[in-house]
Protein backbone atom coordinates (compact mmCIF):
# COMPACT_ATOMS: atom_id res chain seq x y z
CA UNK A 1 0.00 0.00 0.00
CA UNK A 2 2.91 2.36 0.81
CA UNK A 3 6.09 2.45 -0.52
CA UNK A 4 9.03 2.64 1.61
CA UNK A 5 10.07 6.16 2.34
CA UNK A 6 13.54 5.30 1.90
CA UNK A 7 12.94 3.93 -2.11
CA UNK A 8 11.49 6.91 -2.85
CA UNK A 9 13.18 10.18 -3.86
CA UNK A 10 11.32 12.81 -1.02
CA UNK A 11 10.82 14.78 -4.29
CA UNK A 12 8.58 13.18 -5.31
CA UNK A 13 7.00 12.10 -2.06
CA UNK A 14 6.42 15.61 -1.46
CA UNK A 15 5.05 16.53 -5.18
CA UNK A 16 2.78 13.23 -4.61
CA UNK A 17 1.48 14.04 -1.53
CA UNK A 18 -2.34 14.09 -1.67
CA UNK A 19 -4.23 16.15 0.32
CA UNK A 20 -7.83 16.77 -0.63
CA UNK A 21 -10.06 18.98 1.41
CA UNK A 22 -12.85 17.54 3.04
CA UNK A 23 -16.27 19.30 2.74
CA UNK A 24 -16.87 19.72 6.36
CA UNK A 25 -13.44 22.41 6.02
CA UNK A 26 -15.04 24.45 3.32
CA UNK A 27 -18.21 24.81 5.22
CA UNK A 28 -16.06 25.84 8.72
CA UNK A 29 -14.49 27.67 6.16
CA UNK A 30 -17.26 29.25 4.98
CA UNK A 31 -19.00 29.65 8.69
CA UNK A 32 -15.16 32.14 9.34
CA UNK A 33 -15.25 34.18 6.35
CA UNK A 34 -18.82 34.47 7.37
CA UNK A 35 -17.97 35.40 11.02
CA UNK A 36 -15.60 37.76 9.70
CA UNK A 37 -17.92 39.69 7.46
CA UNK A 38 -15.90 38.72 4.55
CA UNK A 39 -18.53 36.74 3.07
CA UNK A 40 -20.29 39.80 0.15
CA UNK A 41 -21.69 37.46 -1.89
CA UNK A 42 -23.25 33.49 -0.96
CA UNK A 43 -24.73 31.55 -3.47
CA UNK A 44 -26.03 27.77 -4.11
CA UNK A 45 -28.03 25.92 -6.39
CA UNK A 46 -31.17 24.31 -5.74
CA UNK A 47 -33.18 21.80 -7.87
CA UNK A 48 -36.74 22.61 -8.28
CA UNK A 49 -39.59 21.74 -10.83
CA UNK A 50 -38.29 24.06 -13.31
CA UNK A 51 -35.10 22.67 -13.03
CA UNK A 52 -31.82 23.75 -11.27
CA UNK A 53 -31.72 27.95 -10.16
CA UNK A 54 -28.67 29.47 -9.04
CA UNK A 55 -29.69 31.77 -6.22
CA UNK A 56 -27.23 34.63 -4.68
CA UNK A 57 -26.96 37.03 -1.84
CA UNK A 58 -24.84 39.90 -0.31
CA UNK A 59 -25.46 40.27 3.52
CA UNK A 60 -28.26 42.91 3.38
CA UNK A 61 -30.37 40.32 0.88
CA UNK A 62 -31.22 38.14 -2.00
CA UNK A 63 -29.28 39.92 -5.32
CA UNK A 64 -30.13 37.09 -7.79
CA UNK A 65 -31.98 34.68 -9.18
CA UNK A 66 -30.31 32.77 -12.47
CA UNK A 67 -31.81 30.17 -14.78
CA UNK A 68 -29.61 27.14 -15.94
CA UNK A 69 -29.62 28.47 -19.86
CA UNK A 70 -27.99 31.37 -17.92
CA UNK A 71 -24.96 29.19 -17.65
CA UNK A 72 -24.24 29.61 -13.64
CA UNK A 73 -20.71 30.19 -14.21
CA UNK A 74 -20.91 33.06 -15.90
CA UNK A 75 -23.20 34.32 -13.61
CA UNK A 76 -20.79 33.48 -10.55
CA UNK A 77 -18.01 35.45 -12.34
CA UNK A 78 -20.42 38.65 -13.65
CA UNK A 79 -21.63 38.78 -9.67
CA UNK A 80 -17.41 38.66 -8.73
CA UNK A 81 -17.59 41.51 -11.11
CA UNK A 82 -20.06 43.40 -10.77
CA UNK A 83 -20.66 42.93 -6.38
CA UNK A 84 -17.40 41.72 -5.32
CA UNK A 85 -15.00 38.99 -6.22
CA UNK A 86 -15.26 37.84 -2.64
CA UNK A 87 -17.76 35.02 -3.59
CA UNK A 88 -18.19 31.21 -1.86
CA UNK A 89 -20.94 28.59 -2.28
CA UNK A 90 -22.44 29.40 0.95
CA UNK A 91 -25.81 27.59 1.13
CA UNK A 92 -26.82 28.47 4.84
CA UNK A 93 -27.08 32.32 3.52
CA UNK A 94 -30.19 31.15 1.10
CA UNK A 95 -31.69 28.78 3.35
CA UNK A 96 -34.84 31.11 3.90
CA UNK A 97 -35.00 32.10 0.01
CA UNK A 98 -34.64 28.36 -1.42
CA UNK A 99 -37.41 27.58 0.62
CA UNK A 100 -39.76 30.52 -0.71
CA UNK A 101 -38.75 30.00 -4.28
CA UNK A 102 -39.91 25.92 -3.98
CA UNK A 103 -42.53 26.48 -2.18
CA UNK A 104 -43.60 29.28 -5.08
CA UNK A 105 -43.24 26.99 -7.66
CA UNK A 106 -45.07 24.12 -5.97
CA UNK A 107 -47.76 26.46 -5.51
CA UNK A 108 -48.01 26.51 -1.62
CA UNK A 109 -46.36 30.07 -1.60
CA UNK A 110 -48.19 33.22 -2.88
CA UNK A 111 -45.63 35.88 -1.72
CA UNK A 112 -42.12 36.39 -1.11
CA UNK A 113 -41.21 37.60 2.09
CA UNK A 114 -37.38 38.09 2.18
CA UNK A 115 -35.22 40.85 2.04
CA UNK A 116 -33.58 42.03 -1.69
CA UNK A 117 -30.80 43.52 -2.54
CA UNK A 118 -31.40 45.41 -5.60
CA UNK A 119 -28.02 46.94 -6.30
CA UNK A 120 -27.76 44.99 -9.56
CA UNK A 121 -30.89 46.97 -11.10
CA UNK A 122 -29.93 50.93 -11.26
CA UNK A 123 -32.53 54.35 -12.03
CA UNK A 124 -35.18 53.84 -14.16
CA UNK A 125 -34.92 49.75 -14.31
CA UNK A 126 -34.64 49.86 -10.20
CA UNK A 127 -38.20 51.90 -10.40
CA UNK A 128 -39.30 48.93 -12.85
CA UNK A 129 -38.49 46.68 -10.61
CA UNK A 130 -39.98 48.22 -7.37
CA UNK A 131 -43.29 48.76 -9.51
CA UNK A 132 -43.12 45.10 -10.64
CA UNK A 133 -43.20 43.80 -6.92
CA UNK A 134 -46.77 45.42 -6.33
CA UNK A 135 -48.34 43.25 -8.80
CA UNK A 136 -50.27 40.59 -7.06
CA UNK A 137 -50.15 37.00 -7.47
CA UNK A 138 -52.27 35.69 -10.28
CA UNK A 139 -52.42 39.05 -12.20
CA UNK A 140 -50.94 40.35 -14.64
CA UNK A 141 -50.45 44.06 -16.57
CA UNK A 142 -48.85 45.35 -19.98
CA UNK A 143 -45.72 46.77 -20.19
CA UNK A 144 -47.25 50.06 -21.23
CA UNK A 145 -48.86 49.95 -17.87
CA UNK A 146 -45.86 48.88 -15.89
CA UNK A 147 -43.97 52.16 -17.81
CA UNK A 148 -46.58 54.23 -16.53
CA UNK A 149 -46.41 52.45 -13.05
CA UNK A 150 -42.60 52.93 -12.76
CA UNK A 151 -43.39 56.70 -12.90
CA UNK A 152 -42.77 57.48 -16.94
CA UNK A 153 -45.67 56.17 -19.04
CA UNK A 154 -43.65 56.92 -22.70
CA UNK A 155 -40.66 54.79 -21.41
CA UNK A 156 -42.39 51.32 -22.71
CA UNK A 157 -39.30 49.94 -24.43
CA UNK A 158 -37.20 50.66 -21.24
CA UNK A 159 -39.72 49.37 -19.00
CA UNK A 160 -39.62 46.05 -21.31
CA UNK A 161 -35.97 45.71 -20.67
CA UNK A 162 -35.60 46.55 -17.70
CA UNK A 163 -38.20 43.22 -17.19
CA UNK A 164 -36.45 41.30 -18.66
CA UNK A 165 -33.27 41.85 -17.37
CA UNK A 166 -34.30 41.38 -13.89
CA UNK A 167 -31.61 40.14 -11.75
CA UNK A 168 -34.06 38.60 -9.27
CA UNK A 169 -36.96 36.88 -11.51
CA UNK A 170 -39.85 34.26 -9.90
CA UNK A 171 -39.49 36.77 -6.80
CA UNK A 172 -39.96 39.85 -8.57
CA UNK A 173 -42.37 39.05 -10.80
CA UNK A 174 -41.60 40.21 -14.20
CA UNK A 175 -43.45 37.37 -15.52
CA UNK A 176 -46.78 38.98 -15.04
CA UNK A 177 -45.69 41.77 -17.20
CA UNK A 178 -46.99 40.56 -20.60
CA UNK A 179 -47.14 42.36 -24.57
CA UNK A 180 -50.75 44.39 -24.73
CA UNK A 181 -51.58 41.51 -27.88
CA UNK A 182 -51.18 39.61 -25.11
CA UNK A 183 -48.22 37.22 -26.18
CA UNK A 184 -46.30 36.50 -23.50
CA UNK A 185 -42.83 38.45 -24.25
CA UNK A 186 -39.65 37.69 -23.61
CA UNK A 187 -38.57 36.14 -20.29
CA UNK A 188 -34.64 35.12 -18.81
CA UNK A 189 -36.02 32.05 -18.15
CA UNK A 190 -37.49 31.21 -21.80
CA UNK A 191 -40.75 32.14 -22.96
CA UNK A 192 -42.06 28.18 -22.31
CA UNK A 193 -41.50 28.92 -18.60
CA UNK A 194 -43.17 32.06 -18.64
CA UNK A 195 -46.41 30.43 -20.06
CA UNK A 196 -45.82 28.07 -17.03
CA UNK A 197 -45.59 30.32 -14.40
CA UNK A 198 -48.29 32.05 -15.67
CA UNK A 199 -50.75 29.07 -16.21
CA UNK A 200 -49.89 27.92 -12.56
CA UNK A 201 -50.85 31.25 -10.98
CA UNK A 202 -54.17 31.88 -12.81
CA UNK A 203 -55.12 28.04 -12.25
CA UNK A 204 -54.11 28.83 -7.75
CA UNK B 1 -16.70 27.48 -16.70
CA UNK B 2 -14.06 27.52 -19.21
CA UNK B 3 -15.60 30.19 -21.15
CA UNK B 4 -16.38 32.24 -17.68
CA UNK B 5 -12.92 32.18 -17.12
CA UNK B 6 -11.34 33.16 -20.25
CA UNK B 7 -13.90 36.09 -20.03
CA UNK B 8 -11.74 37.26 -16.36
CA UNK B 9 -8.45 36.83 -17.80
CA UNK B 10 -9.40 38.85 -20.45
CA UNK B 11 -10.80 41.80 -18.73
CA UNK B 12 -8.10 41.82 -16.10
CA UNK B 13 -10.65 41.04 -13.48
CA UNK B 14 -10.65 38.53 -10.78
CA UNK B 15 -12.57 34.97 -10.96
CA UNK B 16 -14.37 34.26 -7.93
CA UNK B 17 -12.86 33.06 -4.76
CA UNK B 18 -14.51 30.21 -4.42
CA UNK B 19 -12.76 29.66 -8.26
CA UNK B 20 -9.81 30.04 -6.23
CA UNK B 21 -10.49 27.53 -2.97
CA UNK B 22 -11.64 25.03 -5.62
CA UNK B 23 -8.28 25.16 -7.45
CA UNK B 24 -5.86 25.76 -5.12
CA UNK B 25 -7.16 24.29 -1.43
CA UNK B 26 -5.23 20.91 -2.47
CA UNK B 27 -2.14 22.69 -2.82
CA UNK B 28 -2.50 24.40 0.34
CA UNK B 29 -3.44 21.56 2.25
CA UNK B 30 -0.46 19.91 1.16
CA UNK B 31 1.92 22.39 2.52
CA UNK B 32 -0.10 22.58 5.81
CA UNK B 33 0.00 18.95 6.32
CA UNK B 34 3.89 19.20 5.76
CA UNK B 35 4.24 21.13 8.41
CA UNK B 36 1.62 20.83 11.07
CA UNK B 37 -0.55 17.48 11.97
CA UNK B 38 -3.69 16.94 10.89
CA UNK B 39 -6.13 18.78 13.05
CA UNK B 40 -3.69 21.77 12.96
CA UNK B 41 -2.89 21.62 9.05
CA UNK B 42 -6.87 22.11 9.07
CA UNK B 43 -7.13 25.27 11.61
CA UNK B 44 -3.66 26.46 9.30
CA UNK B 45 -5.96 26.07 6.16
CA UNK B 46 -8.74 27.85 7.32
CA UNK B 47 -6.69 30.70 8.39
CA UNK B 48 -4.66 30.99 5.40
CA UNK B 49 -8.43 31.13 3.04
CA UNK B 50 -9.31 33.73 5.81
CA UNK B 51 -6.49 36.26 5.48
CA UNK B 52 -6.48 35.19 1.72
CA UNK B 53 -10.12 36.32 1.39
CA UNK B 54 -9.33 39.59 3.35
CA UNK B 55 -6.63 40.37 0.63
CA UNK B 56 -8.20 39.30 -2.58
CA UNK B 57 -10.00 42.61 -3.54
CA UNK B 58 -6.27 43.92 -3.64
CA UNK B 59 -4.37 41.51 -5.46
CA UNK B 60 -3.35 42.25 -8.43
CA UNK B 61 -5.11 40.55 -11.39
CA UNK B 62 -2.29 39.17 -13.06
CA UNK B 63 -0.89 37.56 -9.81
CA UNK B 64 0.72 34.11 -9.20
CA UNK B 65 -2.27 33.04 -6.96
CA UNK B 66 -0.85 29.51 -5.95
CA UNK B 67 2.52 31.47 -5.16
CA UNK B 68 0.60 33.83 -3.11
CA UNK B 69 -1.34 31.35 -1.22
CA UNK B 70 1.44 29.06 -0.61
CA UNK B 71 3.28 31.51 1.19
CA UNK B 72 0.41 32.41 3.29
CA UNK B 73 -0.27 29.12 4.16
CA UNK B 74 4.14 28.23 5.12
CA UNK B 75 3.69 31.33 6.85
CA UNK B 76 0.60 30.79 8.95
CA UNK B 77 2.07 27.28 9.46
CA UNK B 78 5.39 27.74 10.90
CA UNK B 79 3.42 30.60 13.09
CA UNK B 80 1.32 27.54 14.38
CA UNK B 81 4.25 25.63 14.71
CA UNK B 82 5.99 28.60 16.99
CA UNK B 83 3.34 29.10 19.30
CA UNK B 84 3.13 25.23 19.69
CA UNK B 85 6.09 25.40 21.22
CA UNK B 86 5.82 27.91 23.25
CA UNK B 87 2.70 26.17 24.58
CA UNK B 88 3.25 24.33 28.17
CA UNK B 89 3.35 20.35 27.22
CA UNK B 90 0.44 18.84 28.15
CA UNK B 91 0.74 16.39 30.94
CA UNK B 92 0.01 13.37 28.89
CA UNK B 93 2.81 14.15 26.44
CA UNK B 94 6.24 12.57 26.91
CA UNK B 95 8.03 16.14 28.31
CA UNK B 96 10.70 15.90 25.83
CA UNK B 97 8.41 14.83 22.60
CA UNK B 98 9.39 16.53 19.75
CA UNK B 99 6.44 18.35 18.90
CA UNK B 100 5.98 17.17 15.20
CA UNK B 101 6.58 13.39 15.73
CA UNK B 102 3.45 11.21 15.27
CA UNK B 103 0.51 11.32 17.43
CA UNK B 104 -1.62 9.82 14.85
CA UNK B 105 0.36 7.70 12.70
CA UNK B 106 -0.45 8.13 8.92
CA UNK B 107 -0.74 5.21 6.45
CA UNK B 108 0.81 7.08 3.92
CA UNK B 109 4.91 7.98 5.35
CA UNK B 110 3.29 11.90 6.19
CA UNK B 111 4.52 11.79 9.95
CA UNK B 112 7.86 10.63 8.84
CA UNK B 113 8.23 13.16 6.22
CA UNK B 114 6.84 16.37 8.32
CA UNK B 115 9.12 15.33 10.83
CA UNK B 116 12.18 14.94 8.07
CA UNK B 117 11.16 18.15 6.88
CA UNK B 118 10.91 19.63 10.55
CA UNK B 119 14.36 18.55 11.51
CA UNK B 120 15.91 21.18 7.80
CA UNK B 121 17.04 24.32 8.57
CA UNK B 122 14.29 26.95 8.41
CA UNK B 123 15.59 27.99 4.66
CA UNK B 124 15.80 24.65 3.71
CA UNK B 125 12.36 23.89 4.79
CA UNK B 126 11.29 26.68 3.29
CA UNK B 127 12.68 26.53 -0.05
CA UNK B 128 11.59 22.75 -0.32
CA UNK B 129 8.24 23.67 0.39
CA UNK B 130 7.85 26.41 -1.94
CA UNK B 131 9.41 24.64 -4.90
CA UNK B 132 8.10 20.85 -3.81
CA UNK B 133 4.14 21.71 -2.50
CA UNK B 134 3.73 24.84 -4.04
CA UNK B 135 5.54 24.62 -7.53
CA UNK B 136 6.93 28.27 -7.42
CA UNK B 137 9.45 28.70 -10.09
CA UNK B 138 12.96 29.38 -8.68
CA UNK B 139 12.88 33.41 -9.21
CA UNK B 140 9.90 33.79 -7.28
CA UNK B 141 11.03 31.51 -4.15
CA UNK B 142 14.45 33.95 -4.42
CA UNK B 143 11.74 36.98 -4.37
CA UNK B 144 9.59 35.44 -1.62
CA UNK B 145 12.49 34.76 0.80
CA UNK B 146 14.75 37.71 -0.24
CA UNK B 147 17.61 35.95 -1.48
CA UNK B 148 19.64 35.36 -4.53
CA UNK B 149 18.16 32.49 -7.37
CA UNK B 150 20.99 30.81 -6.84
CA UNK B 151 20.58 30.54 -3.18
CA UNK B 152 17.09 29.45 -3.66
CA UNK B 153 18.49 26.90 -5.84
CA UNK B 154 21.21 25.46 -3.24
CA UNK B 155 18.85 25.62 -0.31
CA UNK B 156 16.45 23.46 -2.58
CA UNK B 157 18.69 21.43 -3.34
CA UNK B 158 20.84 20.69 -0.03
CA UNK B 159 16.72 20.50 1.91
CA UNK B 160 16.30 17.77 -0.44
CA UNK B 161 19.42 16.04 0.35
CA UNK B 162 18.98 15.84 3.70
CA UNK B 163 15.48 14.86 3.51
CA UNK B 164 16.74 11.52 2.09
CA UNK B 165 19.26 10.99 4.14
CA UNK B 166 17.07 11.70 7.14
CA UNK B 167 14.63 8.88 5.96
CA UNK B 168 16.75 6.36 5.34
CA UNK B 169 18.70 6.76 8.38
CA UNK B 170 14.67 6.88 10.37
CA UNK B 171 14.52 3.67 8.65
CA UNK B 172 13.03 1.15 11.55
Amino acid sequence: MTERLDDVDPAVLLDGAAAPVPSSLHERFVARADDEGLLDVAYTTIDTRIGPLLLAASPRGLLRVAFALEGFDAVVAELADSVSPRVLRAPGRLDTAARQVDGYLDGTVATFDLPLDLRLARGFRRDVLEHLRTIPYGRTESYTVAARGAGRPAAVRAAASACSHNPIPLVIPCHRVVRSDGSVGDYRGGTALKRDLLEMESAA
Amino acid sequence: MTAARATSARRGSRPPFEQVVEEHGPTVMRVCRAILDPADAEDAWIDTFVSAMRAYPELQPDSNVRGWLVTIAHNRAVDVLRAARRRPVPTERVPDQHLTTPQVTDSDGRDELRAALDALAPKQRTAVVYRHLGDLPYPEIARAMGTSEAAARRNVSDGIARLRTRLRKDRP
